[in-house]
């Protein structure tokens, strides 16, 4: 069946900021989608919030609106646009729910938009878990015991009736959000009550555990003419009870024979028909009990999802790009696979390889919170890694995450555990389980008591046990292979190690040896990785799609002639670009869109692409992206061995965040080519030292600071500094373990515990400014001219990492002679760096001084955010001077002034974790983030609080409790609220000092003080908004609970005065000016016409 | 123990062996099944083979008695990437490799099945040995040239059963149609469905006349999968040619092909051939698509079957090859894929069901 003519306009709803549970895999599939879908003609009109995509550079979607996904927002979108159809599954959990609730509000039909892919009533069908159930059992599928209930007396009746342990699961939500397992009654009505809460449809399920039953996914894709596939099996190595996003997962399914995978396929076509979604693809999931074989269904998700970007990139079958297509009218038959070209999409991809998912989390930047793993999924991002084994894909798997580990153990990093400790590591799922495996293995353990305890098939405990016996054998042989020669058998032992997995850097540490020193070690006898194509059908027809991964294979003994002998191509200059790997806070889907942008540009330019990357969300490790895909580790080892197979005439370091750059030196080093700033100039920057020496030079100024290797020696420097003072260990990054203190006791306390300060580990520490504005500079030079990208004044005063400050373009309060300052102060700092591509200045205005904070020589978070607000691609322009053009050539010689205004706000994970106080300091806590755009400040705030989820609300009651220093600004602001016609509530303090200013207040009690207390209040849903700067320690309980409990309840809770200032101002042009819409193309035309005037 | 895989064109692959020692000879062809590897090992079809497993983890949830189509290994030898020494399924009665070593079977495992994949698919399928007890590669290799192939010979002999018997019927009764299935090395999973679909099945040898089947007085014929070249069977063909007009007739894969020959059609050599659970199959009258358990070396030329008898129902999506065949007049399909699956998807058991009303109207399908 050809497409659909009836169509002319599609609108797509993407996923927004990055949260956990929903990361860069919607902006994969909407960019496919949005991709296909203009490529067969239709015009694409689409909404997001989130700037760091892909999918909402312009030239995506005809008309991209970076605007709130709310459904008024949507209607007013719809009203403008007038589209025939509306795409609802690709955009996650949130595109899914927005439409719902489009139509559910009769917006899509009073405007005649249809619903493509699966309507209303399948969504309603998979998304409703009472539903749902009530469809399986009509298909004569089997379910665990449950009932569905919509309030909590309901939902104790079905806890009743299937006891203990029961598993709460939460209708239309993500990443298992309000769901948890209770093992009694007051666990029950803790998470039964924030469940229903938290769904959409205040609805959820209570079932029957099935925790440690094995757990699968299947990926299926269904056409019009009721065409079904299955792209992909998963087996997930987590039993039931761990969130498939917080469990290691392993494709194909590696222990079902084929009659028990075929029934699961024959349940899972039999489910997406039955849930009706009409085309394209569904991931389904299912529990298996290990001793019987009894099969459940679990829950299907009737979109494009984390595990469908999963097995996109396992299979290289692009689901999202099919799903596109099939929901505008074709047929799986009437698509080529592209990888193949001559075979069609309508197959069932085979693999010859097995592929390992590992989550990465974060909480290490969370104390306070649980890291049990549950039903509720807690990881940030993920690596996948590909191998010939699943031993060889699970230490590559672990070597992506970039978590210090360059395999499964065989480093000096664990602490090892005995008797209780290590069986509670076994027996409670956490994030480290995996090398508590090695351990149990290393204690002598059976599979079968490892099994008992951590309910892991012993397949994949044995595969563990065969990785850990492999690294004993080579630890015994260490003097061997430190002699001058290895016998057979030691090279045997050797190219074993390599191809169960084993790194360089791991097996020098059995060795004694360096990395380097075992490279060559192995190259001298021959042992090097071939690299194998990850090519839909397992060799059995020739690929045309360059998508590698590397392993170790033995070459025949005998070798006959080639039936083709290879072509040899015309020599193309080749770049090769390093992506930052798996998503983690601080690192995230900013650097994976200059890494495609680089691609792009270099197309465009003529060169050959080269990506290397590990992050199976991303756009960049898209097959289509660049010419030849990496999917590989970031490590040095990875790295050079691609850098020998393809010998690039150039690399790319400064666009895939800190991972790449940091390998710049080393590589430099092996004489890799680094095109753009020298390793030299980016280790000035880096280097502190060498750093302070560079600001003298250029006569800027910098907080004034110390480096100490002991306790006396900082307490000393803090004296000198005087306090607060800012502390951070040297060697870690991204605001990692930084801390403001204010006095010596503290201090003491943060040397004595944080971090152990040494001689080779010093400790910096910085004179803190307070009350200071903090400014972020992204500029770009092509070594003789410097341009400023964007030049950003933060929200928040400096103290608040810039990655979760709210950041506004063009500057908001900031004179005029102060911005200049900063200005010249850049260009001359890139000129001394001799800066060629990006870099990142953060600057603290103090009074009207101005301090150099920190130089990023590279890409910088903000660069898409800038690149979408002036409509010039920064990255684009970067590339291409790093390959030898000038931004003259480019025709970027000028800093764009923006017309309007622009905000980025940052988007936090504290509903995940609560209990952990959501106060911002210099470490980064936010996981994405979202733009405002319109003509002024006020607006443009008020849209990033509406699009980073905050329940903005335009009347009602503030509630006011604000430290001493805060109290002169915070009247101000309580003026501006009653004005507005807000009642305000405070605690004494706060109501003493505004009402001694005529400002009328209502007091409350402290929670100390008796009852009712600002609490009862926040529990009868009397505040609307909360204001709350941190005071210090003695009430910091009380506003600790407060503020979780602000978080609990969705109700927006301020913590800055800074931030207050802003929401009141944002509310005043809400209520004032009213809220409207305006696509980005609109936005850079009128600013195009505005500069020609 | 150490072994090695010699191919006719020279290349030599070192290897461990984890099944029987000693020497075995086949055409080595590749399989893409990721699940299966019990079916496909006892799969009587493989006679005369020695399969590649493109999927490099093999063994993972071990053996057991339920999933074997013929009650022994009928694979001449086995190559894969990597064994699982352990076992791991609820339903497992052992590991792959103590069950191959009881059937004397020899197996390989650590040779780079990719670059042995492209090399077959670059080639097409090639002769080859394996041995544990030579281990002189240059002597491998003329073994593996002079070993006897595949085509025009005979295999069916070696598989096929020794005499006439009856498939337990269902337990539930009621079999509403009697029919004779031609063993050419019939995988168990096909009277088990034509059993499910209401047919009491009696099996009878390849070598079995007309006459001696017609006077089974059956409702249909049923025509199974097996080894090896349809041009080396002309003893079947023209049993078929006999029974043509006079029975509903049914064939699958090898039983497809000699159809195909006893309508007066042609069957040529694949290059490497089609074996794997993935295959898009395009029913032409429908215009639906199965996914298709396949495993054959040779097809069937629709267009040199004489006058305009049959009609191509079925179309492989990947190379365009014939798939299934109608005749227009007569009750007569077949399909070249595998309906039965075991392994693969069960996208296509409707066409036992067809066999069975086919049998009920006795017109055309
Ligand atoms: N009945 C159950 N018993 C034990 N674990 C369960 C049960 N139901 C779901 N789970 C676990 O909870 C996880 C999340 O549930 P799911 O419904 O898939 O949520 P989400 O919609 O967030 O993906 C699953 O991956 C599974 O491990
Ligand atoms: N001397 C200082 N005074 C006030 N705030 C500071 C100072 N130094 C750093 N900060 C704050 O800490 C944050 C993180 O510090 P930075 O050096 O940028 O670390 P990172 O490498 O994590 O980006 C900055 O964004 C800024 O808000
Ligand atoms: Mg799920
Ligand atoms: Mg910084």
């Amino acid at each position: 069946m050809p497409k659909r003519t009836d169509l002319k306009k599609i609108l797509i709803i993407g996923s927004g900021p990055i949260v956990i549970g929903q990361a860069c895999e919607f902006d994969y599939s909407g960019t496919q989608a949005c991709k296909a879908l203009k490529e067969e003609g239709y015009s694409v009109v689409l909404v997001n919030s989130n700037p760091a995509t892909i999918m909402t550079d312009p030239e995506f979607a005809d008309r991209t609106y970076i605007e709130p996904i709310t459904v008024e927002v949507i209607e007013k979108i719809i009203e403008r646009e007038r589209p025939d159809a509306l795409l609802p599954t690709l955009g996650g959990q949130t595109g899914l729910n927005a439409a719902i609730q489009l139509a559910e509000a009769g917006i899509l039909e009073r405007f005649g938009v249809e619903m493509i892919g699966a309507n209303a009533q399948a969504i309603r069908k998979a998304e409703n878990r009472g539903l749902f159930k009530q469809t399986m059992l009509a298909i004569g599928l089997d379910l665990p015991q449950s009932g569905v209930a919509h309030t909590i007396t309901e939902a104790r009746a079905v806890a009743a009736r299937i006891g203990f342990p029961a598993v709460i699961r939460p209708a239309f939500t993500l990443g298992g959000t309000g769901g948890g397992i209770a093992y009694n009654w007051e666990e029950f009505d803790r998470i039964a009550e924030s469940g229903l809460s938290l769904s959409m449809a205040s609805e959820i399920l209570v079932e029957e555990s099935v925790i440690g039953w094995k757990e699968f996914e299947l990926e299926v894709m269904r056409d019009k003419k009721d065409n079904v596939v299955i792209v992909c099996s998963i087996e997930n190595l987590d039993p039931m009870g761990i969130h498939t996003g917080d469990s290691i997962t392993v494709a194909p399914i590696q222990t079902l024979t084929d009659r028990e995978y075929q029934a699961m396929r024959d349940d899972a076509i039999a489910v997406i028909r039955a849930i009706g979604v009409e085309t394209g693809g569904s991931n389904i999931q299912f529990a298996v009990d290990p001793k019987t074989g009894r099969r459940v269904v679990i829950e299907m998700n009737p979109r494009v999802s984390r595990s469908s970007a999963l097995a996109s990139k396992v299979t290289g079958f692009p689901i999202a790009k099919i799903a596109a297509k099939l929901a505008v009218g074709y047929t799986l038959d009437e698509l080529p696979n592209d990888i193949t070209q001559k075979t069609p999409a309508c197959f069932e991809p085979t693999l010859d390889y097995c592929v390992v998912k590992i989550p990465r989390w974060a909480f290490e930047k969370f104390p306070a919170a649980d890291p049990t793993l549950t039903i509720q999924m807690k990881s940030v991002g993920e690596a996948m890694a590909i191998g010939r084994t699943f031993k060889e894909a699970f230490q590559k798997g672990i070597r992506s995450l970039e978590i210090g580990r360059y395999g499964l153990g065989a480093d000096d990093k664990d602490k090892m555990l005995v008797s209780d400790d290590l069986h509670n590591a076994l027996r409670i799922p956490n994030a480290e389980r995996m090398f508590a495996l090695r351990q149990a293995v290393l204690a002598g353990m059976s599979n079968g008591e490892i099994r008992e305890m951590t309910k892991i098939d012993p397949w994949f405990i044995q595969e563990i046990r065969e990785i850990v016996e492999t690294e004993q054998k080579l630890a015994a042989c260490k003097d061997a292979f430190s002699g001058p020669s290895l016998t057979e058998e030691e090279v045997e032992l050797l190219f074993r190690a390599k191809q169960e997995g084993f790194s360089d850097r791991q097996l020098g540490f059995l060795f004694g040896k360096q990395e380097l020193e075992v490279r060559s070690l192995r190259l001298s006898h021959g042992i090097k990785p071939v690299f194998y194509q990850v090519d839909t059908c397992s060799a059995e027809f020739e690929a045309y799609t360059p998508y590698y991964y590397s392993t170790y294979e033995r070459s025949p003994v005998e070798l006959a002639q080639p039936a083709n002998p290879p072509t040899s191509k015309p020599a193309q200059q080749k770049i090769m670009i390093l992506g930052g790997g798996p998503n983690r806070i601080g690192q995230g889907i900013e650097f994976d869109y200059c890494c495609v942008h680089a691609v792009f540009a270099l197309k465009s330019a003529g060169y050959k692409t080269i990506m290397v990357n590990s992050n199976p969300e991303t756009v960049s490790t898209d097959y289509d992206t660049a010419d030849l895909l990496y999917f590989e580790p970031l490590t040095l080892e990875d790295v050079l061995n691609i850098v020998d197979e393809e010998k690039p005439s150039g690399v790319i370091l400064q666009l895939g965040g800190q991972t790449p750059l940091n390998l710049a030196l080393a590589l430099a080093a092996q004489k890799v080519p680094i095109v753009g700033t020298s390793p030299e100039e980016i280790d000035r920057a880096e280097d502190r030292k060498k750093f302070s020496q560079l600001i003298d030079k250029l006569k800027l100024r910098q907080p004034p600071n110390g480096i100490a290797s002991g306790i006396e020696q900082a307490v000393e420097i803090a004296k000198r500094l005087t306090f607060p003072v800012l502390v951070r260990p040297s060697y870690v990054l991204g605001g990692r373990a930084m801390e403001i203190v204010y006095d010596e006791e503290s201090l003491r306390g943060y040397m004595a515990n944080a971090v152990k300060a040494s001689p080779e580990h010093p400790i910096l520490v910085d004179k803190f400014l307070e009350d200071a504005i903090e400014v972020d500079v992204d500029l770009i030079s092509d070594g003789t001219t410097a341009v400023i990208g964007g030049l950003m004044e933060h929200v928040e005063q400096a103290g608040v990492h810039s990655g979760d400050a709210a950041m506004v373009l063009p500057p908001y309060t900031l004179p005029k002679s102060v911005v200049d300052e900063i200005r010249e102060a850049s260009i001359r700092l890139s000129k001394e760096l001799h800066v060629v591509g990006l870099m990142n200045i953060q600057f603290a205005v103090k009074g009207s001084q101005v301090y150099v904070l920190e130089v990023n020589p590279r890409a910088s978070r903000t660069v898409p955010f800038i690149s979408k607000a002036i409509g010039e691609p920064l990255a684009k322009f970067a590339t291409k001077v790093m390959v030898g053009e000038t931004l003259k050539e480019l025709g970027f010689t000028q800093e764009v002034i923006l017309p309007f205004t622009a905000v980025k706000e940052s988007v936090f994970p504290f509903g995940r974790f609560l209990g952990v106080d959501i106060i911002l300091g210099p470490e980064m806590k936010s996981t994405g983030e979202v733009m405002g755009l319109d003509r002024n400040f006020g607006l443009a705030y008020a849209k990033s609080q509406i699009a980073a989820n905050q329940r903005l609300p335009l009347g009602g009651t503030v509630f006011l409790s604000v430290k001493n220093q805060d109290k002169l600004q915070s009247a101000q602001i309580a003026q501006e609220f009653s004005d507005l016609g807000f009642k305000l509530v405070s605690t004494k303090g706060t109501a003493d000092f505004l009402r001694a200013r005529g400002i009328p207040v209502t007091e409350v009690m402290k929670i100390h003080e008796g009852r009712p207390h600002v609490v009862d209040f926040i529990l009868d849903g009397k505040i609307d908004l909360i204001v709350n700067t941190p005071a210090g320690k003695a009430t910091k309980e009380d506003e600790t609970k407060i503020r979780s409990l602000a978080v609990a309840r969705g109700i927006p809770c301020v913590t800055t005065v800074q931030g207050a200032k802003a929401i009141v101002t944002g509310i005043r042009s809400l209520l004032t000016e009213g809220l409207e819409v305006c696509s980005l193309q609109e936005w850079h035309g009128k600013m195009r016409r505005e500069a020609q005037v | 123990m150490k072994a090695f895989l010699a191919l006719e064109d020279g290349t030599v692959f070192k290897a461990e062996a984890f099944g029987a020692p000693g020497e075995a000879y086949g055409e080595v062809i590749f399989n893409t099944s990721m699940t299966g590897y019990q079916e496909i090992l006892t799969d009587p079809s493989y006679k005369g083979q020695i399969v590649v497993m493109t999927y490099p983890l093999i063994g993972n949830y071990g053996i057991n008695r339920e999933d074997e189509e013929s009650a022994k290994p009928q694979v001449e030898g086995f190559v894969i990437r990597r064994l699982s020494p352990l076992a791991s399924n609820w339903r497992q009665q052992g590991t792959l490799s103590e069950w191959l070593k009881e059937h004397g079977k020899m197996a390989v495992q650590g040779v780079d099945t990719r670059a042995l994949t492209c090399l077959l698919r670059d080639k097409g399928a090639l002769k080859g040995v394996i041995s544990t007890v030579d281990l002189d590669p240059k002597r491998l290799i003329e073994k593996a040239r002079s070993s006897p192939g595949l085509v025009g010979r005979d295999i069916v002999r070696e598989v096929t059963c020794d005499e006439v018997n009856a498939w337990p019927q269902s337990p539930s009764g009621g079999a509403k149609f009697r029919v004779v299935a031609v063993d050419c090395g019939m995988k168990a999973n096909i009277p088990k469905l034509l059993t499910q679909t209401g047919c009491q099945v009696t099996i009878v040898p390849a070598t079995a006349t007309a006459k001696e089947i017609l006077d089974i007085k059956p409702d249909g014929l049923f025509i199974s999968n097996g080894p090896g070249d349809p041009e080396g069977l002309p003893y079947l063909v023209s049993t078929i040619q006999q029974c043509l007009g006079k029975l509903p007739i049914f064939g699958i894969c090898l039983g497809h092909q000699v159809l195909g020959l006893a309508l007066g059609g042609k069957t040529y050599k694949l290059k490497f051939g089609h074996h794997g659970a993935n295959h898009p199959v395009l029913d032409i009258r429908t215009g639906k698509v199965e996914i298709t358990s396949q495993n054959h070396g040779f097809s069937v030329d629709p267009a040199s079957v004489p006058g305009g008898a049959v009609e191509m129902t079925h179309v492989n999506l990947n190379d365009k090859t014939c798939e299934g065949l109608r005749h227009k007049e007569l009750p007569v399909f077949s399909v070249q894929y595998h309906p039965e699956a075991s392994p693969g998807p069960h996208d296509a058991q409707y066409l036992f069901q067809r066999f069975a009303r086919m049998m009920a109207t006795r017109k055309p399908a």
